[in-house]
């Protein structure tokens, strides 16, 4: 078989890639910082004693853990508005769920970390007289970030890819965007083929960031 | 004897009143008093299991008694970080009884120097400038100047555990307690870690030490308590306890150290 190439048509919308980009970029930042946010507030849930807490961070945690992106997506557009009343922008949705998504598996990543520290540690500095909160700041804490840096990029690359899925409900991501260029040239090689090329621009240099930190992380130990 | 001299010349420092601390239905300690003058220095031995770590542990409240009390210059220490009424809070408690731990613990993202001037910074709030010093000073004084710079995992364990002593002194501690703290040294670095210890026992530093040390017990310390299942067994003079032990399981424990 042969086949002519014409990246030349599909390029004349390269306006249209670059917008999807962006908008993907943009939720990728958004979602990571509101999931930042909602992990480490699942993360001190779960590490405080006070035990209603810790269960109500916990159901969230498995509830988005352990159904597909995509269900939670369809639900929070579709359903969710009809259990409130009312209807919720596609946007509001994408964001939304893309952050709570996250927000539960780095809650795991930080506790996995602060957990792993070892005991020694918080004692090292209440015998100092620290108090609970500065041997967390101080001590605890940039030892356990260190620690997970790794997953927690590891994660936010899967995070930059699951925005993909937003174009399920219309948000104008690059894979939207692939979509419409593909509609309007038919060029469904060079549309799709292109915006893999996209992503593979904007992740490698990350994952390579990010193997190249935590062997500098490895050497400081 | 001077007229004006007031009764904290003889107060204790920090007392121990029928301290009990059990583990469920696990008792380790069953009522335990002792009593630590400005100046002494108390060994606690005994076999593994007998309680002595948990006993000092519980000096600075590392453990929470479930019974008895902790009294520092002579007030009750309370069950919160912050004093209350008449009680003082844990954290004022710990900011003037220092601990060196068996296992170290420096702080490994820190420098030798930073490990040291934390606590003054952080808890004492003191300025950095005067914190280095002081800091500098002690790690002199340990024999560690030239590692200001270095992080803990370049150290050796002698050195680390040297700096953790230094550590617990720049809060200038009035009562330090040392928790088996050359138990995970190789057999050539124990004598570096004690000759810091001798020397701080020399300079009049209140001290209570878990060691089993037998030799270095007798020759550095005031009294020497010997604690079995949770009980202070015998207690009295170096001499008494280790060198002429009457007790039969006492007998038993320092002839095997002797070896």
């Amino acid at each position: 078989m042969t086949y002519t190439w014409d990246f030349h048509s599909v390029w004349q919308y390269y306006d249209l890639f670059l917008w999807g980009l962006w908008i993907s970029v943009v939720y990728t930042f958004g979602s990571i910082f509101f999931g930042i946010v909602i992990g480490l507030a699942t993360c001190a849930a779960r590490l405080s004693s006070w035990k209603v807490l810790n269960a109500i961070a916990r159901v969230y945690q498995e509830i988005f853990r352990c159904t597909p992106l995509l269900v939670q997506l369809l639900w929070f557009y579709y359903a969710f508005p009809l259990l409130v009343g009312g209807s919720i922008d596609n946007r509001v949705a994408a964001l939304l769920t893309l952050s709570l998504y996250v927000g539960a598996f780095y809650a795991e990543i930080f506790r996995g970390g602060i957990v792993s520290i070892d005991r020694g540690q918080h004692e090292a500095a209440s015998a100092i007289g620290m108090s609970p909160a500065q041997s967390m700041r101080r001590i605890i804490l940039p030892q356990a970030l260190k620690r997970v840096l790794p997953s927690f990029i590891n994660q936010s690359v899967i995070q930059f890819k699951n925005t993909s899925l937003v174009s399920v409900i219309s948000v104008a991501d690059l894979a939207y965007m692939a979509a419409v260029v593909n509609g309007q040239t038919y060029r469904p090689l060079e549309s799709y083929t292109l915006m893999a090329g996209l992503y593979i621009a904007m992740l490698l240099p990350l994952t390579q960031a990010a193997d190249w930190i935590e062997r500098r992380l490895r050497v400081s130990d | 004897m001077n007229m004006t001299t007031n009764s904290n010349a003889v107060a204790p420092v920090i007392e121990a009143i029928g301290l009990q601390k059990s583990y469920g239905p696990l008792e380790v300690l069953k009522g335990l008093d002792l009593s630590l003058e400005r100046g002494e220095v108390v060994a606690l031995i005994g076999p593994s299991g007998s309680g002595k770590s948990t006993f000092i542990r519980c000096l600075n409240m590392m453990e929470i008694p479930t019974g008895g009390i902790i009294r520092f210059r002579q007030k009750r220490v309370g069950d919160r970080f912050r004093d209350k009424g008449e009680d003082i809070g844990i954290g004022t408690l710990r900011r003037h009884v220092g601990m060196v731990f068996q296992h170290f613990n420096l702080f490994p993202h820190k420098t030798v120097l930073e490990n040291v001037t934390e606590g003054p910074i952080v808890v004492c709030k003191r300025p950095k400038a005067e914190a280095r010093d002081l800091a500098m000073d002690l790690l002199i004084q340990v024999g560690l100047g030239d590692k200001h710079a270095a992080y803990p995992a370049h150290l050796s364990g002698g050195q680390k555990q040297r700096v953790a002593i230094a550590r617990a002194l720049a809060m200038e501690p009035e009562v330090l307690l040392l928790d088996e703290v050359t138990s995970a040294l190789d057999p050539e670095l124990v004598g570096e870690v004690l000759a810091v210890i001798r020397g701080l026992a020399d300079k009049g530093m209140t001290m209570a030490i878990v060691t089993h040390e037998m030799a270095f017990a007798a020759d550095v310390a005031s009294r020497v308590l010997f604690l079995d299942q949770g009980v202070i067994a015998e207690s009295g003079s170096a001499e008494d306890v280790i060198l002429n032990p009457q007790n039969p399981r006492l007998q038993g424990f320092v002839a095997r150290f002797r070896g």
